[in-house]
């Protein structure tokens, strides 16, 4: 039996801070299938958006973070050609990929350069486009962050892997299909006043349940839809910072941390190890518990995925999730309010770029300015991000600066 | 006239070939898919009456294969049955011959993807036979030659087809899919039964034919009977009992080639054979005719039920035209190994029927988009 | 699919060719040359054992290109009889039939083909067990 305990080979030490790193401002756009927008028009609104809410600083590296857009667009060498779009060539860009979690291992990425005092300001953009191809063959990209050789040559998708995922967490916790379909639920009351969200309008358990299959349990409503859409922070140095803006949220803490891309050899499907791992060290940087956590962005691309991930987040009890969702625990009122814009879900799921938009939102709700969607008092937030199904986590925790 | 003469009228010296040294099977294995179509659903389908078919030609429904199978995977399993019941090192076997009407690849062997799956490669010869009907029983016989002559310690000789027939024709309502598979070794403590020897009755008959491209076969109808397939089972069957003198009632078994459920009953009266004595190896009525499988898997059927000292006449037909005949004696050790792997029963019992419209889907005769 | 990448992946697809650490037994699959728990790199041929039980399952109806042909059809995670776990189609049953700790044993299918003038790529698939007759 194949061991995930690579104790030889870890080398994670989490990310030493240096010095306090803050979100300056933000940009999003609107998650939909915008036919009549490229990615450079998506890219450039958020940018412009951003650098706007930031006072327009200077900016020593920019990250852009994509998916598949080498595959949509057939673009590769993405970042000259959007910052040349821009107007603003000749600056140095970094592309991240990594699937749906490139967003987040571009804030990892300007964490660090911030922190370490090599940038003092770094603006982050992830965007994606995807509304350009049909079902059939966005079902087989995102299949690309599956391990082609063991599990996408076998008609294995993404779905299938939560669907797998689903029938057991259900058997082993005698969870409910209700119980899984009212995530959904929940995702999509969230997203109703959120401005910027793909599905806003309520769906019932019903709905869900009857909503055509996409991989046996799970149905088209549990699954969240591939949107098109672009986000973007700039972070810097609380000294920079203040140069240009006096409204700053801290990056408290930014972990990540990796497991198989395959998932038979992982020891179960019910826990993804590698935002067990981030959680752990994110929680340990910050200096903050799980109890702590007012607000989170959680990576919901199924509802299954959103059991998972608040159990690993530590944020509800192992095997609890269902019976959490049920009492109201994940609601606007409930105790550890959760994916306030809809989530993946609801609000949309722009696959690169997701891990930006999370941070985004949950910045916007410590300074109190979420349209639609703000909650009272919100002190700290936490951002997940996962690739594939968890082959890579990246857990922020923000703080609000008094 | 002098079409249907026997060789023995026309003058020719009668022929068996007798290998130098004894060989013999070591271990046998078929395979049948799991899904079935009755003859009352395709004739449904095609407005005909089903009984022309049940009691016509009697047979009740035929194997097809399933939407992930074809010959290369009816002969993999069938290959790994014969494999598990001889109980050798794989890498001995020194051919692996494959014979089949219904090939994957126009070209490339069928063979070697046998042999990489079983792990006979790299050190193996792995060919593909042609035949029609026959090409299993052919491959039979050359893998007798190769071990008689010592060239190599075992060879794996297959027979396995998913047939089709034209859509609406009557040989829609038999082409199945199906296969058995023997691994052959000089005689000795592993081998089961003896072949004892082999002989083969072979012309230029246009009974049943498919020109290269066209996706069904034609045939001649009736002049498929006396001149096609009872000319040549017969002459080779007697030719091979007149040398070896055997009479009909020195055999515990005959199996014939089952195009259908008449024409081998009707061989094997002719030739003084009863039904009780044909009736292991008379697959047809349950599976239909598997083509290049179909006397293997009578001779599998018998082999997985005989006992030591009985004998066996096989006699297979292939269009074109042409009858391989043995004389096979089974042997002390036979019971140890039957019970290694599903008996051929095991598989005709597995089984779930489909309709005609799942079967059409299945066998790639619907237009689609991605075509 | 391209032929050496067809190839190159035979003795897994064909025969579940793995490598079993010598030292402390870890078996990888696909192989690695060094194991994963220990570090050692004396990792020697095992083929995995063709039999287990399913684990979990899903049956994809929502399907990438290639797949179109039998929809939907049912993916599994089988632990095979020797604890090591396996991601394969299950076939020659109803989707009725499949339940978690269902038996089952590898064959090999046709797994796809590139198109009418491709490659037919080959491999492992699972089934449940076929019925042996008893010697009584």
């Amino acid at each position: 039996m194949v061991s995930n305990d690579r104790n030889a080979v870890r080398l994670i030490r989490g990310v030493r801070k240096l010095r306090k790193v803050v979100v300056m401002g933000v940009g999003m756009t609107r998650l939909d299938q915008h036919f009549d927008k490229g990615i450079k028009e998506l890219y450039e609104e958020a940018v412009l958006k951003a650098l706007d809410d930031s006072g327009n600083p200077t900016v020593d590296h920019l990250y852009v973070s994509n998916a598949y857009a080498d595959l949509v667009c057939d673009q590769a060498d993405l970042g000259s050609l959007l910052l040349d779009y821009c107007g603003a060539g000749c600056s140095p860009i970094t592309q991240i990929g990594g699937a749906c979690g490139a967003g987040g291992c571009a804030i990892s990425e300007g964490f660090k350069a911030v922190s370490s005092g090599q940038s003092d300001v770094v603006l982050i953009a992830g965007v994606e486009k995807v509304s350009d191809v049909v079902t059939k063959e966005a079902t087989s990209i995102s299949s690309l962050c599956e391990d082609q050789e063991y599990e996408a040559s076998y008609g294995l998708t993404m779905a299938g892997i939560n669907a797998m995922a689903a029938r057991s967490y259900m058997q082993k916790y005698s969870a409910t299909r209700e119980q899984l379909a009212l995530f959904a639920v929940q995702m999509h009351k969230n997203a109703v006043k959120n401005p910027y969200a793909y599905l806003p309008f309520e769906v019932t358990t019903d709905k869900v349940i009857e909503s055509f299959p996409v991989a046996d349990p799970l149905t088209f409503l549990d699954s969240s839809p591939l949107c098109d859409g672009s986000a973007a922070v700039v972070i810097g140095s609380v000294d920079s910072a203040r140069k240009f803006t006096d409204c700053l949220v801290e990056m408290a803490g930014v972990a990540q941390s990796s497991d198989s891309v395959a998932v038979h050899e992982r020891d179960s499907l019910l826990t993804m190890k590698s935002t067990v791992e981030a959680a752990k060290k994110a929680y340990e940087i910050a200096k903050v518990k799980p109890s702590d956590i007012d607000i989170c962005e959680i990576h919901d691309a199924y509802t299954i995925t959103g059991f998972i991930g608040l159990e690993d987040l530590s944020l509800v009890e192992r095997g609890k999730a269902g019976i959490a969702i049920e009492e109201g625990t994940i609601a606007k009122d409930g105790k550890i309010p959760t994916n306030l814009s809809g989530g993946l879900k609801a609000r949309g799921n722009p696959i690169g770029a997701t891990g930006v938009y999370q941070i985004a939102e949950v910045t916007l709700q410590l300074r109190g300015e979420a349209e639609g969607t703000q909650v009272d008092s919100a002190e700290i937030g936490l951002t997940h991000n996962i690739s594939g199904f968890g082959s890579t986590a990246v857990v922020g925790i923000l703080r609000r600066l008094k | 006239m002098h079409m249907f003469k026997t060789i023995f009228q026309s003058g020719v010296l009668p022929m068996v070939m007798k290998p130098v040294n004894p060989v013999g099977i070591v271990g046998w294995g078929g395979y049948i898919p799991r899904y079935r179509i009755t003859v009352e659903e395709i004739a449904r389908v095609w407005g005909k009456d089903p009984k022309r078919y049940k009691v016509g030609l009697l047979v009740d429904e035929k194997a097809i294969a399933g939407p992930d199978e074809d010959p290369a995977t009816i002969a993999i399993e069938a290959a790994k049955n014969a494999v598990l019941r001889s109980n050798i090192n794989v890498k001995d076997i020194g051919a692996v011959f494959t014979g089949s009407e219904s090939k994957p690849y126009a070209v490339k062997p069928t063979g070697t993807v046998v042999a990489e799956v079983i792990g006979a490669t790299p050190l193996v010869l792995a060919a593909d036979f042609e035949f029609a009907c026959k090409a299993g029983t052919e491959a039979f016989q050359c893998g007798m030659g190769l071990v008689a002559s010592d060239m190599v310690k075992y060879s794996l000789a297959i027979g396995a087809d998913v047939s089709q027939g034209a859509p609406g024709d009557d040989l829609e309502f038999t082409a199945a899919a199906g296969g058995a598979a023997f691994v052959i070794g000089r005689s000795g403590n592993d081998t089961v039964a003896d072949i004892e020897a082999s002989c083969s009755f072979v012309t230029d008959t246009p009974d049943f034919w498919r020109r290269q491209g066209q996706p069904y076969p034609r045939h001649g109808e009736s002049f498929t009977g006396q001149p096609a397939y009872f000319r040549h089972v017969t002459s080779a069957a007697k030719m091979l009992m007149d040398q070896l003198g055997y009479k009909a009632n020195e055999f515990n078994y005959a199996v014939f080639h089952q195009p259908n459920g008449k024409f081998p009953v009707r061989a094997a009266n002719s030739l003084g054979f009863t039904m009780e004595k044909i009736k292991p190896g008379f697959l047809v009525s349950k599976i239909g005719n598997t083509y290049s499988g179909s006397s293997p898997l009578g001779l599998a059927a018998i082999l997985d039920i005989a006992k030591p000292g009985e004998r066996i006449l096989v006699v297979s037909y292939g269009s074109g035209a042409g009858s391989d005949a043995f004389s096979i004696t089974v042997k002390d050790g036979i019971d140890e190994k039957r019970w290694l792997a599903p008996f051929i029963t095991d598989y005709i019992d597995r089984k779930s029927n489909v309709d005609y419209s799942t079967y059409i889907k299945w066998y790639r005769m619907i237009v689609t988009p991605s075509d | 699919m391209s032929s050496p990448r067809t190839w190159r992946e035979m003795p897994q697809r064909y025969r579940l060719e793995g490598l079993k650490c010598e030292k402390c037994g870890t078996v990888t699959f696909p192989p690695r040359s060094t194991c994963p728990r220990c570090k050692s790199d004396n990792m020697n041929l095992y083929a995995l054992p063709r039999i287990g039980k399913v684990l979990t399952y899903s049956l994809i109806h929502s399907v990438p290109e290639g797949f179109e042909f039998n929809v939907p059809y049912p993916v599994a995670l089988i632990e095979l009889e020797d604890g090591t776990k396996i991601t394969a189609q299950l076939t020659d049953c109803d989707s009725s039939e499949i339940t978690i700790g269902m038996p089952v044993e590898m064959s090999i299918r046709r797994i796809r083909e590139a198109g009418q003038s491709g490659l037919i790529i080959y491999g492992y698939k699972f089934r449940p067990i076929v019925k042996k007759s008893e010697n009584k």
